[in-house]
């Protein structure tokens, strides 16, 4: 069966349209399936439904998705109960370890990101890989920084993401791995995100995972649970009536 | 060329660069179409340099890989199916 590629972070300026349906259509020329929008936390359901037609004359599948940049535990859980169940994808920022490590435990979160620049606030350590382990979590990665850094700061980057990788693997946590991209002259191939991430040492196997099979899981699972048949995990609702 | 052979020398060095055997066969200026030559353990590598590719002569640009192949019959083939 042919691969599915999904690219579940792309940022467009949502304020313009155009600049929007660019880059939509720019993913779905360089051969991409499902695209996941950033959506603003004040977003409206027309502005979704928009977005969802622009990705259906592009051919491409609309994943709505929700950025979090919580400053305490207490900020994300409140942000979690709020959005879980309007948006299929949410993404945590995590500026603090609190944070990390509280969105690390927490199941409702899709995705862990970290600052590509300050290398300080890269929690993603062993005891965060522990945590995420036993949730529903996986760690994000985003290719604009490296697309866009030169030099030391790109060699830091790198190094840190060759370290997070390998502590995700160790600990078998999925890797996504996503454009991250606010201009559509950004965007890459599936292929060419797959071959960028051998550059922190992720075997080609494994990228090319992070950029179909694991993104496509979330979605799937997440899809699964905002449908209205959905009771608890493995219980769906077939038939309704009296005689069942 | 300069731009990928500036690419692959940025991220990989010239150790790196020495790796590939990069080679320009064709370029198409109509269809800003170009066909490089790489050692085919290095296809990736030259792939993720590409990808890196952001400017070109202080122009905003990107470059994409259209298809692989071992053989540029097979390779004009392939393009040709891709219209």
């Amino acid at each position: 069966m042919k691969r599915k590629y999904v690219d579940l972070h792309l940022r467009p300026d949502l304020r313009n349209e155009q600049k929007a349906k660019n880059m939509i259509n720019k993913a779905a020329a360089l051969g991409y399936s499902l695209v996941g929008l950033t959506l603003s936390p004040n977003f409206r359901k027309d502005e979704m439904n928009r977005l969802k037609c622009l990705c259906s004359e592009a051919g491409v599948d609309f994943v709505s998705r929700i950025d979090l940049k919580p400053r305490s535990p207490k900020e994300l859980l409140d942000s979690l109960r709020k959005f879980r169940r309007r948006v299929e994808v949410i993404a945590v920022m995590c500026e603090s370890k609190n944070v990390a490590r509280q969105a690390a435990k927490d199941r409702r979160v899709d995705l862990l990101n970290f600052p590509s620049t300050d290398f300080h606030r890269r929690f993603f350590d062993k005891p965060e890989a522990e945590l995420a382990s036993n949730s529903l979590v996986a760690l994000e990665i985003d290719l604009q920084p490296l697309l866009l850094l030169e030099g030391i700061v790109r060699i830091r980057l790198l190094a840190s993401l060759r370290r997070e990788v390998a502590i995700a693997l160790g600990f078998r946590i999925p890797i996504v791995v996503s454009s991250g991209v606010t201009d559509e002259m950004l965007v890459r191939k599936p292929l060419e995100q797959a071959a960028l991430a051998l550059l922190f040492s992720l075997d080609k196997v494994v990228a090319l995972s992070a950029v179909s099979e694991n993104p496509l899981a979330i979605v799937r699972r997440n899809r699964a649970k905002l449908d209205s048949k959905f009771v608890a995990p493995g219980i769906r609702l077939i038939r309704r009536g009296t005689d069942c | 060329m300069d731009a990928v052979w500036g690419a692959v020398l940025k991220i990989f060095g010239e150790y790196g660069a020495s790796k590939c055997g990069l080679a320009l066969i064709d370029y198409k200026s109509e269809e800003k179409l170009a066909i490089l030559r790489v050692v085919h353990t290095e296809v990736e590598t030259v792939r993720a340099a590409i990808a890196l590719i952001t400017k070109i002569k202080e122009k905003p640009a990107a470059l994409h890989v259209l298809t692989v192949s071992g053989t540029i019959k097979a390779l004009y083939k392939k393009l040709k199916q891709r219209g």
